[in-house]
């Protein structure tokens, strides 16, 4: 037997759980929406910008790409500590007077991504750089992490 | 007076091609529009902009050299861009300029000479 009767949730006779299903209907609408679909990874809209970042491996560097689209260069941080690659920045909104928004998809205003490398990298000599909108980043291994041939003697 | 820009849905289409659909914004600035596309990895020549019984479609192609390594962790999309919108008819399709610069391609559309508020002075 059921502890609560079940009730259908679009006619829930109590007053807290109607905050709760307007609460669904609100969410259902959201998803709804038109623009809804030209979100290419869903997390933007939870967590404002997340710029999409990718990382390879090869023997004695890791590579981090992060598309970046229309910032300045000056406007990007990169920093290591701990193991963890950092990129954060701020996306500035030049406004001019008479300006009328018909459609804002584009997201304005800061950003941060970390992600745990996953080798131990050389700190020192990290470079990086930043063309067509997109960062990349070269963290060459930490001389432990890089593979090594071992002879039989 | 109507947006620039009655979105063109990528599912009322049938293409062999996938496209991924960029992040676009529109303001209304002066005497015309700016649309704003994100291309992240196009350069001026992988850029494909036409206008076409009204219709304005926008293509970038990614043509970045291939990163040494094996990928571990993608997040980025593999297919190109593609946003398409409609005109608003206020706009002169003869005056479209764009250009990109760090994978943000900006679009300038004018309106057309008679729909701009003009003063008519009393003689």
């Amino acid at each position: 037997m059921d502890l609560i009767r079940y009730q259908t949730p679009d006619a829930a006779p109590w007053s807290a759980l109607d905050r709760w299903s307007n609460l669904r209907d609100d969410l259902n609408s959201f998803f709804d929406m038109p623009f809804w679909s030209s979100f290419g990874r869903t997390g933007q809209l939870f967590t404002g910008w997340s710029p999409a970042l990718d990382i390879y491996e090869s023997g004695d560097h890791l590579i981090a790409v992060v598309e970046l689209p229309g910032m300045r260069k000056e406007d990007i941080d990169i920093s290591l500590h701990d193991g963890t690659l950092t990129i954060s920045g701020e996306r500035k909104r030049e406004s001019t007077d008479g300006e009328k928004a018909q459609r804002t998809e584009r997201y304005v205003g800061t950003f941060r991504r970390s992600i745990a490398l996953p080798t131990r990298v050389d700190a020192g000599k990290v470079s990086a750089s930043y063309e067509n909108g997109i960062l990349k980043v070269t963290l060459p291994k930490a001389e432990e992490a890089k593979p090594k041939q071992i002879k039989v003697s | 007076m109507n947006t620039l820009t009655r979105e063109i849905r990528e599912s009322d289409r049938a293409h062999a091609e996938q496209f991924a659909t960029p992040p676009a914004s529109v303001t209304e600035i002066g005497d015309g529009y700016m649309l704003e596309i994100e291309m992240p990895g196009v350069k001026k020549d992988g850029l494909e902009i036409s206008v076409e019984i009204n219709e304005l479609t926008i293509i970038g192609r990614s043509s970045l050299p291939a990163v040494e390594g094996t990928l571990i962790h993608r997040e980025s999309r593999p297919e190109n861009f593609r946003r398409v919108f409609d005109l608003d008819p206020s706009i002169d399709a003869n005056k479209i300029s764009a250009k990109i610069d760090q994978g943000l391609v900006t679009l300038t559309l004018p309106k057309a000479e008679h729909v701009k508020p003009r003063k008519i002075t009393v003689s």
